[in-house]
């Protein structure tokens, strides 16, 4: 009896996990679906499940169109998102090993300072960010960009709490061979550490590529718009082509997704770390 | 050796905090400087005004709104997300086939941003035409169709925006369930079993949940400052080549136009910011007080 209710249960549990592993799918579907189409499909009153010729050539149109200027967002965004991910590696990891090994009486006070600015959600300093962005003449450059994103603190901390549970012995026996912090940090404890490394990169990455607002804000000319600012130029526009639109949002995610599938385990690694605290 | 511990530890740190002290403490105080100012297209103002662009802001009907807005939103998505991301992490968790699949469907969307989901949302799910999916569902039951966006009443645009980010968001907080869910002691449930508790509900209510705890609290969290933070999904969502409608404007899109919108009030935007980051403050302090972290799954 009680079998017979356990077993029942794991397969009602089954087909509740199957079907709605579905309807999370069905973006992806019409994604796919809409940007291999051609217009007439799409907004045909019949519902096509898929279209009977895959039409390849949407792809080239979408690059071809002197309307949008959809290579050249593109060049940018992963410009950012690289120079993004690299400089907040650095940084981050840097200021992350020294407040978690380097002995300095002030060292509690500086944490604290670099902790607090998480206390500020970070879309509250779009409107102060913009005034000393743009005083300094960086608005549409890349340097405004990228430069005032590469502090993120949830970056700083996740180091910090790696390297504070990081095997003593080895940095030991590096300055045992009389290497100082600097060269202890980069011939050691750098190679390492990579599981970190991987999984702060990974999320930092993602979240340069995907930001909006920043750019939104930031890169106001054409030359500086990010693959995001200017696929949402093209959803609220006058004139929308749709089949162009959803192949240029296929574009836009197909890195994403190959960064998502191969790093996956990096990725869930670094969403753990930075979601607690 | 002390004095050489100090120059190291500003050679590391020292670039970070120097970067993250002008990028995050110099605008803000910037900022608090300038909302006492007329800064009309200006960021070096010289009218003085004392706090007349708090009195503006307050008294703007907008602002009230944009606070009633997030209200509503938060009302929806926190708690909604909260148990779908449990129960999906608990049925995961359980399963014994396929477990990296289902992991891995649930978790994809978080690779989207806010602005594929919305176009997707916008233009061909939620699309007001007849051929939008949703519509093309609702003409198989001989139903018409919906604008979902353009109506406010009944305020079918709210099924759409929460949808979004219920999707892009739900395998992200599953994630941290599970990693919550893998930290539990096997033993209680042994224990558990040996007292007779039987599976489901009274262990769930006795031994997951209380377990989770921490967990809970982290994610409750950040649900709440992401909710209060909402601008990509709603702007993509709602704003069109006619402009923004007047409905469904929470604090980011009411501060965006009225700040860097025409005439650029810096002043004005400036005192909006900081009147919404002393609300972010209370609010966050009031939930971590109210839900008392306690230690009890290992992290905190």
């Amino acid at each position: 009896m009680d079998d017979a209710l356990v077993r029942a249960g794991r397969a009602l549990r089954l087909v509740l996990l199957i079907s709605l592993a579905l309807l999370f799918l069905i973006p992806f579907y019409l994604l796919v679906r809409n940007g291999l189409s051609s217009e007439r499909d799409i907004t045909s009153p019949e519902w096509t499940f898929f279209p009977a010729v895959l039409r390849w050539g949407n792809v080239r149109e979408l690059f071809d169109d002197p309307s949008v200027p959809f290579a050249r967002s593109l060049l940018n965004s992963a410009l950012i998102a690289v120079a993004t991910t690299l400089g907040t590696l650095v940084l981050a990891s840097l200021a992350g090993y020294g407040l978690a090994r380097i002995p300095y009486r002030h060292a509690n006070k500086v944490f604290h300072g670099i902790l607090g600015t998480l206390l500020v959600p970070a879309a509250v300093t779009f409107v102060p960010g913009f005034v000393l962005v743009s005083s300094l003449g960086w608005v549409s450059t890349l340097r405004g960009l990228v430069v005032p994103t590469l502090f993120p603190a949830f970056a700083c901390f996740v180091f910090r709490q790696y390297f504070l549970g990081f095997p003593r012995e080895l940095e030991d026996a590096a300055q045992v061979d009389g290497l100082g912090y600097w060269r202890t940090y980069w011939r050691v404890v750098v190679p390492n550490a990579r599981p970190v490394f991987a999984a702060v990169g990974t999320i930092v990455f993602l979240g340069a590529w995907n930001s909006f607002l920043w750019p939104l804000v930031i890169g106001q000319d054409r030359d500086a718009w990010t693959v995001q600012v200017a696929l949402s130029s093209f959803t609220t526009s006058q004139v929308v082509r749709l089949h162009e639109l959803f192949v240029a949002a296929a574009v836009s995610i197909l890195p994403l997704l190959l960064v998502f599938l191969c790093f996956q385990r990096w990725i869930v690694a670094g969403a753990e770390r930075s979601g607690i605290d | 050796m002390r004095r050489r511990g100090a120059l190291w530890f500003w050679v590391f740190v020292g670039p970070f905090a120097l970067g993250l002290a002008l990028f995050t403490y110099v605008p803000l105080l910037w900022s608090v400087a300038l909302s006492f100012f007329d800064a009309r297209n200006t960021v070096t103002p010289t009218d003085f005004v004392g706090p007349a662009n708090y009195t503006a802001v307050l008294g703007d009907d907008g602002f009230t709104d944009s606070l009633r807005t997030f209200l509503v939103f938060t009302a929806f998505i926190v708690p909604v997300t909260y148990v779908f991301s449990l129960s999906l992490a608990l049925m995961v968790n359980r399963v014994r086939r396929a477990r990296a699949f289902f992991r891995s469907v649930f978790f994809l969307p978080a690779a989207c941003s806010y602005v594929v989901a919305a176009l997707i949302w916008k233009m061909s799910l939620f699309s007001g035409v007849r051929f939008g999916l949703a519509n093309t569902v609702l003409g198989w039951f001989g139903e018409d169709p919906v604008a979902w966006l353009a109506t406010p009443d009944p305020p079918w645009y709210w099924l759409v925006i929460v949808t979004v980010r219920l999707w892009l968001q739900t395998g992200f907080y599953m994630i941290l369930f599970l990693a919550g869910l893998q930290r539990i002691d096997p033993v209680l449930y042994e224990a558990a079993a040996v007292d007779g508790a039987r599976p489901g509900w009274t262990v769930l209510r006795h031994i997951t949940l209380p377990q989770l705890r921490a967990t809970s609290v982290a994610v409750l969290l950040l649900l709440v400052v992401g909710a209060f933070q909402a601008f990509d999904e709603f702007y993509n969502l709602l704003s069109d080549a006619r402009g923004y409608p007047p409905y469904a404007r929470p604090p980011l899109v009411y501060l965006y136009y009225t700040a860097l919108g025409q005439g650029q009030n810096l002043g004005f935007g400036s005192a909006g910011a900081v009147i919404l980051a002393l609300v972010v403050a209370v609010v966050t302090a009031g939930q971590a007080r109210w839900l008392k972290p306690g230690r009890t799954d290992g992290d905190g």
